[in-house]
Order: structure tokens, then C-alpha cells, then sequence
């Protein structure tokens, strides 16, 4: 991954407030997502990972245009889509696709799944060479899926085979980036990998840029090339994946890490043991949002709000006045 | 807290062997518990003879996947099925007390006080109409008919603030809605334990929750245990949180028991092919992270239909070492090597152990 390729997807200062009313009068917004910038270039994958309320879900539904920014811009392979019209938006939507977390929900139960994976084909107008029928067994076997089982319901496959469903809806139009919301957290364990390595091989074999979103840290260093790791809104770190998970520098992503219980580990590990909830969106605390639960934070934190910047002129990004520098410990 | 019993002093720290220690009868008994529903579709046998036991003091984890029988074993227990539709057959004794055929009111006594549930949902489980406060003084008032409404607030204020609900008095009179997901799951241990019950049953108690507040969660646990030295039967998919807090495992598929031993035995030494495969399927903060996962094939199995022999073996990479024996004859849970240590699956165990040696550590994506 070349620093000199340009970047498919570029993201600056991108925002999304949603208002609160009261009545009529509006009482404030949450403040679900505060003034992001990262890159994804081709081919990449980037981890978005962080806690409930951190802004994950809102930012992937920005990146495919399923909600509208309240500022900030995207731009996908050159091109400003931000502001796009229904349109532009349908031509883009080749290029820019998502899959879903619940297998459940996101397949339509009245559509045998031919239907279901030749809709973005139909939508966009587009017939195949060879036909569409052709193109969906073909994209049915890609995902590991009996092509034969092209005229059969959602309901008689189960969560993880719904789930390759999902994939091959969204690839049925080639992307170049796809965002994955959390697409194995519904799966039992033993699905949950196999779709894991599916989803590995077709970014390989394809050539995927994906934006993967997901609370499990396991899951994300098992799939990304870069992490980027959220908190209240913002980013708080961004890098390349061995750094992050190796020498993380923002203390919320140490305790992240050291709460993560693995089997590698037997026993209560050696935890940084944050107290308290995230806090609300609504009202987040002034400076560092993450200062309420740091074990490092001074007065500086409460009043000035770190920017996201290397320390070692490296790809490593911070945001942070008292960051971490070492390896993490790992306790084994 | 009021104990007839007497608590000999000192945690017996740890020991590694499950089974039977220190004379000790164990607390919770389950012996060929057997546990089917009739319906339209067939019998449904969610649990096909299962038996396990568990100490005061420690901590059972039950691992399984979706249908592999580990909530309605524990359902079980508490006597939480409805008698017209499942049939119970097997023993279940708690505290030495028989439960299996026991009238459903005397059931009803022991629940709540000398045996406890924490539900994975806490929204679901708390009552939305009443404040959290209330309903945890209700739980105390059922088991103690001449407690007043004072002694009864007295107790859940006390209980809000020991499993670490700042100003309980004033959490006290909120509406579950006002409490973040963290706060509800204590309130619901706050609920659990009010009556100082000897036998705790988590079923998914953290899965819920963000992986910070998780880790509060799990503390919480282990440091209550060892104040109230309660039995804890923790049930989860997720192997992490079995590695950190458990003392013994049962891996359950399909209803059945294919593997049981020390936390120690089942996650470094594990026995069965099933556990294998979970182990190298879950992805890891350790280890090769470019490595592919390796996956168990196929799904998880009907519990109307389920496979002939061992329930495993359509998805069981060894199974035919045996020639057919894995699909004509069910594995019964025997010894696996180690003391305690118990294992269902026909494959010899010279042959076990290579194949974990040579082809299953090698993966090395679990460990």
C-alpha cells in the first residue's frame, strides 16, 4: 500500500448532528459523528472500531449516501459526492456498496434470492453478458453458495448463508469500496469465520476497498490493513493495524485493547479498568471527550481539544496531550 | 449476610481440577438431565442427557452455539419451563433438595432466593413501569413476607451501591429507561444476588454490552463471588469471556455434553474436534493476524433432525477415522486423559492426541 496512490475515498471534517426537539423548539443535537478526516486507498481495508454511540454506524451510512451529512465532504475516486442528487447517486452506487449487519432484516422475506442479488443489476439497468440469471449463480457461487439454490427464500438459509446473500447482492455490480457494518456480529463463532475468510478472499481476489465497521477488536485486526478507533464522534487514533494493536498511543485504545477478553489469555488478564459509561452525544464533555474516564487527563485536557497528529512524522495519527509510547503489554 | 452455613475462611484459591474437592458435595447436582418440547414439527430433545456439577465458589462455564442446548439447561434449573409443553427427565439437585417433579410452588420458593438469573437483555427483564428500586425491593419482599417496605428500600439501596451504582439512593427511584445499558445489567445483579442466593445463573450477561463496560461487568462478578461465595453457572459463545472467568467448562452441541473439564484442561489441552474448531475459528488479539481462520464446515444442527451417531460428525473433519462407528453410535462422555477431564468423541485417544499436536496447534490462530 503505496502512500503515493491516490486515495478512492477521502473524508474531511465530515459531521452528522441530528437535531433534538422538544415539541416544537429545538433542544440540541447529538453530536453522533464530530468532524472526521481519513483516507481509504484502492484495495484497502480500513477498521472502524469503537463503542456503541461512537459514530461508526452513522459514518458508514454517510460513506453510501444513506444519510446525509450536516457537513464536512466525501470524495470517492476524485469526485465530490457530498452533495450528489439521486442521479449521480445512482451511477456511484456501483461503485460504493454496503452490507448490512442483520442477515435478518436486510433480505426481503418475500424474494427468492435470485431476486433479491439481481436487483442492483435490474435497478441500474444493467444486463450481463450471458444474461442476468447467468451473473447471480455465478456471484451465488463466488460467496460459496449453491447457484441451484437460486429460487429459494431467505428463510430456508441459515444467518450465515443470509449473510453471504448480503455479499452478493453487493458485489453483483463489481464495486471498488465496500462498507461492512458489522457483518459477522449476528453469526454464531463457527460462521462467524467462515464468513470472515470469504469476505478476506474476495478483497484479495477482487481487489475490494472496504470500510469495515465493528466493536470487535479481534475481528477488525483479523481483516484491516489500517484501524482507525473512535470515541464519543471522533477519531481518537488512526494507523496502520501492527501499530495500533502493538503500540497503541491514545490511552482509550490501550484500554480497549487490555479489556478484550481473549482465549489466548486464562484468568482475569492484567486490565486498565475504565470506570463509568461512554457519556452521552447529547453533551459530550468539553476538550477531550474521553478525558471523564482517562486515568491521565490534567486540566489541559478539559480545555483544549487534542488534534489528531503523528508523533513520529510516521503514519500513526493521535489525538491525545498525554499519549502512550512503548509496546503495549501484552499479558499472556 | 445472615448465613446459616459456615464459610471456611480462606478462597480455596483456584485449584485447577473440577469435580469433587475437599469433601465438599457440590451445590448444584444435574445428572442425565433431559429437557424435549412437543411440536408441530416433531419432538424437539434440546437437551439429550446432560450431567454436570458445580461448587460453591466456583464458576461453570457453559459454551455452546445457538440451539446447543445451554439456555434451556438453565432454564431447567430454575424451573422456568412450562410443564405443558417441555418434559423434564433427570435429576437436578440444588443444595441437596431434589427438584425434577418438585410442585412448581416449592420451585417458586427456591427461585429468587437460594437460585438467581441474570438475563442477557436487561431491558427486557426489568419492568418499564416501575421504578428499578422498586422492583428490586419486590424481589427481597417475595422471599421475606414480614419485611417491611423500609427494611425491603434499606437492602436495595445497600445492593445498588455494592455492585457500583453511584448515588443509589437516588438511582433508587429512577425508571429503568434512565439507566445506560451498563447501569441496568448491575441493577439486574443488584436484583440477582438481594437475596444472597447460593446458585447464580448468567446467561449471556455481557453480550450485550460494549467491551469496556463488559470487563466492569465481569469484575463485578468475580469480586461478588468471592464475597457471597456463591456457585455461578456462566453461560456464553464467547470462549474470551469463559477464558477469563471460569474455573470449569462444559462445551455443549446439539444438546449434548461433548466435552467438560477445568478451564485449563478444555482451552489448552481441548479434547473434542468441536472445541478445536471453535478455538480456531475465534479470532485473536494474539498470534498471526494474516493467518486465515479456520472454520468449522456446515451449519449447526436441527435439534428435530439431529445427525445419527455423534450429532458432530457431519461437520467433523476426523470422522471418518472410525469407519462408521461416528455415524452409528452415540460417543458417551468418558475420560479424556487428565483427572476430570471427560470428552465424547470415538476417535482412540493416541489418535486425539496427534492430530491436536500435528494438525491443530499448528493452525495457531488460537493461541
Amino acid at each position: 500500500m503505496s502512500a503515493e496512490t491516490e486515495p478512492l475515498l477521502s473524508v474531511r471534517g465530515l459531521t452528522k448532528h441530528f437535531p433534538v426537539r422538544d415539541g416544537l423548539r429545538a433542544k440540541g443535537a447529538v453530536r453522533a459523528v464530530d468532524g472526521l478526516d481519513f483516507d481509504v486507498r484502492p484495495g484497502e481495508t480500513l477498521g472502524l472500531v469503537g463503542e456503541s454511540g461512537c459514530g461508526k454506524t452513522t459514518t458508514g451510512r454517510m460513506l453510501v449516501r444513506l444519510l446525509e451529512p450536516t457537513a464536512g465532504s466525501i470524495t470517492f475516486a476524485g469526485r465530490d459526492i457530498t452533495r450528489a442528487g439521486r442521479r449521480d447517486l445512482r451511477g456511484l452506487r456501483q461503485d460504493l456498496q454496503i452490507i448490512f449487519q442483520d442477515p435478518y432484516a436486510s433480505l426481503n422475506p418475500r424474494h427468492t434470492v435470485g431476486r433479491i442479488v439481481a436487483m442492483p443489476l435490474q435497478v441500474n439497468g444493467i444486463t450481463p453478458p450471458g444474461g442476468v440469471r447467468k451473473r447471480v449463480q455465478e456471484l451465488l457461487e463466488l460467496v460459496g453458495l449453491n447457484p441451484e439454490h437460486y429460487n429459494r427464500y431467505p428463510h430456508e438459509f441459515s444467518g450465515g448463508q443470509r449473510q453471504r446473500v448480503g455479499i452478493a447482492r453487493a458485489l453483483a455490480l463489481e464495486p471498488r469500496l465496500v462498507v461492512a457494518d458489522e457483518p459477522v456480529s449476528a453469526l454464531d463463532v463457527s460462521i462467524q469465520a467462515q464468513v470472515i475468510n470469504l469476505l478476506r478472499d474476495l478483497q484479495r481476489d477482487l481487489d475490494l476497498a472496504f470500510v469495515f465497521i465493528a466493536h470487535d477488536l479481534a475481528v477488525i485486526r483479523h481483516f484491516c490493513h489500517r484501524v482507525a478507533v473512535m470515541y464519543l464522534g471522533r477519531i481518537v487514533e488512526i494507523g496502520d493495524r501492527d501499530d495500533i494493536y502493538r503500540r497503541p498511543q491514545h490511552p482509550y485504545t490501550r484500554a480497549l485493547l487490555s479489556a478484550v477478553p481473549d482465549v489466548a489469555t486464562l484468568g482475569p488478564a492484567g486490565r486498565i479498568r475504565l470506570t463509568g459509561d461512554v457519556p452521552t452525544p447529547l453533551d459530550p464533555p468539553s476538550g477531550c471527550r474521553f478525558r471523564t474516564r482517562c486515568w491521565k487527563a490534567t486540566d489541559r485536557c478539559a480545555t483544549e481539544e487534542p488534534a489528531l497528529v503523528t508523533r513520529d512524522g510516521g503514519n500513526q495519527l493521535t489525538a491525545c496531550h498525554h499519549p502512550e509510547s512503548g509496546p503495549m503489554e501484552v499479558s499472556k | 449476610m445472615g448465613r446459616s452455613e459456615t464459610v471456611p475462611s480462606g478462597e480455596p484459591g483456584r485449584p485447577e481440577m473440577p469435580g469433587q474437592r475437599s469433601g465438599e458435595a457440590p451445590y448444584l447436582q444435574v445428572t442425565d438431565l433431559r429437557v424435549r418440547f412437543d411440536t408441530e414439527d416433531g419432538v424437539v430433545k434440546a437437551v439429550d442427557g446432560v450431567s454436570f456439577s458445580v461448587e460453591r465458589g466456583r464458576t461453570l462455564g457453559i459454551v455452546g452455539e445457538s440451539g446447543s442446548g445451554k439456555s434451556v439447561t438453565s432454564l431447567a434449573i430454575l424451573g422456568l419451563h412450562n410443564s405443558r409443553r417441555a418434559t423434564i427427565t433427570g435429576e437436578i439437585s440444588v443444595g441437596g433438595r431434589q427438584l425434577v417433579g418438585l410442585a412448581e410452588e416449592e420451585v417458586r420458593r427456591l427461585r429468587g432466593r437460594d437460585m438467581a438469573m441474570i438475563f442477557q437483555d436487561p431491558l427486557s427483564a426489568l419492568h418499564p413501569y416501575f421504578t428499578v428500586g422498586r422492583q428490586i425491593a419486590e424481589a427481597y419482599r417475595v422471599h421475606h413476607p414480614k419485611a417491611g417496605r423500609r427494611e425491603a428500600r434499606t437492602r436495595a439501596v445497600d445492593m445498588l451501591g455494592r455492585v457500583g451504582i453511584p448515588q443509589p439512593e437516588r438511582r433508587f427511584e429512577q425508571y429503568p429507561h434512565e439507566f445506560s445499558g451498563g447501569m441496568r445489567q448491575r441493577a439486574m445483579i443488584a436484583m440477582a444476588l438481594i437475596n444472597d442466593p447460593d446458585l447464580l445463573i448468567a446467561d449471556e450477561p455481557t453480550t450485550a454490552l460494549d467491551v469496556t463496560v463488559q470487563a466492569q461487568i465481569l469484575d463485578l462478578l468475580a469480586d461478588l463471588q468471592a464475597e457471597f461465595r456463591s456457585a455461578i453457572i456462566l453461560i456464553t459463545h464467547d470462549l474470551g469471556v469463559v477464558s477469563q472467568v471460569a474455573d470449569d467448562v462444559l462445551v455443549m452441541y446439539g444438546g449434548r455434553a461433548v466435552e467438560r473439564g477445568s478451564v485449563r484442561q478444555v482451552l489448552r489441552a481441548p479434547q473434542h474436534p468441536y472445541t478445536w474448531g471453535l478455538l480456531s475459528s475465534v479470532p485473536s488479539l494474539h498470534g498471526d493476524a494474516d493467518a486465515n481462520l479456520v472454520p468449522i464446515a456446515g451449519n449447526p444442527p436441527s435439534l428435530i433432525n439431529l445427525p445419527s451417531g455423534c450429532a458432530f460428525h457431519p461437520r467433523c473433519r476426523y470422522a471418518g477415522v472410525n469407519g462408521d462407528r461416528s455415524r452409528t453410535e452415540v460417543p458417551a462422555l468418558g475420560a479424556a486423559g487428565e483427572a476430570g477431564h471427560l470428552v465424547a468423541c470415538h476417535l482412540p485417544a493416541a489418535e486425539r492426541e496427534r492430530i491436536y499436536r500435528d494438525e491443530i496447534l499448528r493452525t495457531g490462530v488460537a493461541r
